[in-house]
């Protein structure tokens, strides 16, 4: 049997009289979404792993507000914003890993306007600085090894925030064969999900956008199509469903691509 | 004589009616909301230089990008030639700066005569795209009608154009190999094409020959410059100032409501009521609906808008079959604000609003009301399909950004209106009431069982 991992909250550091090295913000997603929470518990286990001092703020933390704001409701993105920067105000926050693109992107470049001015970064730089720095061992010749994978980049992360290359460096790290889709970096092409389209419908048009950005996924051939959004996560998944590939086409995060690679 | 007279009165005519179309335009970007501009004005400069000047966004698409290099050198250096023009149109000179510069203008001459015949190249490669390739990008239901002709218009002003430098140019050359000239040049292409087609023609008809060649050249000129006003072309100016003026924060920083966080953080701690920001004399404006709730930078993006359909060709919502085209949305502004900058300036008493209507009311922009706004010319369903994805702000080769004015729109539906897509309410009210977007009976981290249950 595996030895407990203790998650900590913020609290629970502050009652000791003591901040951890980074707060690990775990968003909506990651907390609810089934699949998502896989994710959240693979990155856990990683930091676990290397050791790092991290905690979460648990029921203190509430959505950042990025799907309200891009909808057009102002109040309800200030209301929870605003709550949040409280919290993470109190306990002293000063440095924030996500696995969300969407929390990363808020967290970083809208709660400075309101007061909330941390270092804020996305979970796939940190797992490259940890390769970098030789905190993360991969297995040699892991169950990855030169197995076809596709990345799709993310809006948030990659043409809103230009992080293209950390992702691409924990893929080369497994050793994975990366094949690029026709639309990458600053031209990605969206999952579908972004501006709060994730909880509607669509308008009526030719066909949904995951099934496009699925296709040109399933062209290159890959076996796994590489995330590092848990919304992309859900939009490729379903797209690979729709299109019945579900057997031979995965759709993982990169947290959980190191994870099961070990 | 007679010539420099009629000379006079065409460049009086030609600039007095540009500069009363130029000032429309200038009158109509101003409807929009101010907006402080601020941040490092030698980055901004530098995006000028890089972006506009320099078109480092356009060469993203490379064959485009070089034909669109050759048209745009081509006219940045016959700029030089205008001079000669009109100093000659004026003065009745001919070559003015022929003597005077000698080997440099020579250099100069050819130097045009190479980019002209580039631009000749590009002229015909852009017609072909435009028509004859069905680019899908050209062909989208907000290029019929007016936008389709003035695609067109510009490429066969540029062709009447070139006939006239070189008919022109080649001309002088025939009457330069018959000793007819003071000068002497020697041109890559009219010292050769000029001879060779004009050669058999007596000096009277070559002098007319190069009169009709200098008088088309200026003629399309002067066209040229009271055409952009109403044109998409108008992007040759504009690229300088909408590139200079672009936002420089993160794309992914949509603008803070402050007076929404000003009332937020009231609610939220009382104390905070009394901030001085919180103090509001009028009632703030919540989101765009109109021209006149957009900013003034929207606007000046609109009529810098060239309709070249990059943003509209990369829209997720637009290449899967969605009305959503943001090419579209900047095309549409545009419309409006010519139509509300007109109807302002006819003075007409009916456009006033009701509640401002008495005698000596006078119609301005304050009081304005004709009972239309942007969504007569932008529908819901278009504003509601945009992911917020950020690549037609990444598209656009002059750094317009129609995903701002689109969520301008959409915290107008949502805030001003109350109104917006039912199905997102759950998850407003689900973010206000439970702190995330879905609204869940377990705690946020129950996760964390799951983490050790693996374990196990």
């Amino acid at each position: 049997m595996a030895e407990k991992i203790n998650v900590k909250t913020m609290a629970e550091y502050a009652a000791e009289g003591t901040k951890p090295e980074i707060l690990f913000w775990v968003g909506c997603a990651g907390s609810f979404d089934a699949r998502a929470q896989k994710v959240t518990v693979a990155f856990t286990k990683i930091l676990n792993q290397v050791g790092m001092n991290f905690a979460i703020l648990g029921q203190e933390e509430s959505c950042t507000g990025d799907p309200a704001r891009r909808a057009g409701n102002e109040f309800v993105f200030q209301m929870t914003a605003l709550q949040n920067i409280e919290v993470m105000n109190m306990y002293g926050v000063d440095k924030i890993v996500t696995t969300c693109p969407h929390c990363f992107n808020t967290l970083k470049n809208e709660y400075p306007d309101l007061g909330g001015n941390y270092e804020v970064i996305h979970h796939t730089q940190l797992l490259q600085e940890l390769i970098d720095e030789g905190r993360i061992k991969m297995t040699e010749g892991g169950t990855f090894k030169g197995k076809k994978i596709t990345y799709h980049d993310s809006c948030y992360l990659g043409r809103v925030n230009g992080v293209y290359e950390a992702p691409r460096k924990v893929l080369e790290e497994l050793d994975t064969d990366l094949v690029e889709l026709k639309r990458c970096r600053t031209n990605g092409l969206c999952c579908g999900a972004g501006g709060a389209q994730m909880f509607k419908e669509d308008e009526a048009g030719k066909k949904s956008i995951n099934i496009e950005r699925v296709e040109e996924a399933l062209d290159t051939g890959s076996e796994i199509i590489a995330v590092n959004c848990p919304f992309c996560l859900t939009m490729m998944t379903d797209g690979v469903k729709a299109k019945e590939k579900q057997d031979s086409v995965m759709v993982y995060d990169l947290a959980e691509l190191i994870i099961n690679n070990q | 004589m007679i010539g420099q007279i009629i000379f006079a009165i065409l460049s009086i005519l030609t600039f007095g009616y540009a500069a009363f179309q130029f000032n429309k335009i200038r009158q109509n970007i101003l409807l929009g909301q101010e907006e402080k501009i601020e941040g490092d004005t030698s980055l901004r400069l530098k995006n000028m230089f890089l972006v506009a000047f320099g078109q480092q966004k356009m060469f993203k698409r490379f064959v485009p990008a070089i034909f669109h290099l050759f048209i745009y050198v081509a006219f940045l250096m016959t700029q030089i030639e205008l001079i000669e023009i009109l100093i000659d149109g004026f003065t009745g000179s001919h070559r003015f700066f022929a003597s005077m510069l000698g080997g440099l203008y020579n250099f100069i001459i050819n130097f045009i005569e190479v980019l002209s015949a580039l631009a000749f190249v590009a002229t015909f490669v852009f017609l072909a795209r435009r028509n004859l390739l069905k680019l899908p990008r050209f062909h989208k239901a907000e290029m019929n009608g007016w936008p389709k002709l003035d695609g067109n218009l510009i490429l066969y002003g540029e062709f009447l154009l070139l006939i006239g430098i070189f008919s022109m140019n080649g001309a002088d050359m025939a009457l330069q190999a018959k000793g007819e000239t003071s000068y002497s040049l020697n041109l890559i292409i009219s010292s050769n094409l000029g001879p060779a087609i004009f050669g058999g023609l007596d000096i009277h008809t070559l002098h007319i020959i190069e009169k009709f060649g200098w008088w088309l050249h200026i003629l399309v000129v002067f066209g040229f410059i009271n055409y952009l006003p109403k044109s998409k072309h108008l992007h040759i100016f504009f690229a300088f100032p909408n590139t200079y003026y672009s936002k420089l924060d993160s794309r992914g920083k949509m603008e803070n409501m402050d007076s929404i966080m000003n009332e937020v953080k009231s609610m939220m701690d009382p104390e905070a009521a009394f901030d001085d920001s919180a103090e509001m004399e009028e009632l703030p404006v919540f989101g765009s609906n109109d021209v006149t709730t957009l900013s003034w930078r929207n606007l000046l993006e609109s009529y810098t808008c060239t309709e070249c359909g990059r943003c509209t060709s990369v829209c997720p919502a637009n290449m899967t079959g969605k009305k959503l085209s943001p090419r579209k949305v900047m095309m549409d502004i545009r419309d409006r604000a010519e139509e509300v900058g007109d109807k302002i300036r006819s003075g007409n008493p009916e456009y006033i609003r009701d509640d401002a209507k008495s005698e000596n009311a006078v119609l301005s922009a304050e009081n304005f009301d004709d009972g239309k706004s942007l969504f007569d010319y932008i529908s819901k369903e278009e504003i509601h399909a945009c992911t917020t994805c950020n690549a037609c702000v990444e598209a656009c080769p002059i750094l317009i950004n129609p995903m701002e004015s689109i969520l301008k729109l959409r915290r107008y539906e949502l805030l001003t209106e109350s109104a917006g897509p039912t199905e997102w309410l759950p998850m407003f009210n689900s973010i206000e009431n439970n702190g995330a977007v879905w609204s869940m009976s377990e705690s946020r981290d129950q996760w964390v069982n799951e983490l050790n249950k693996e374990n196990d």
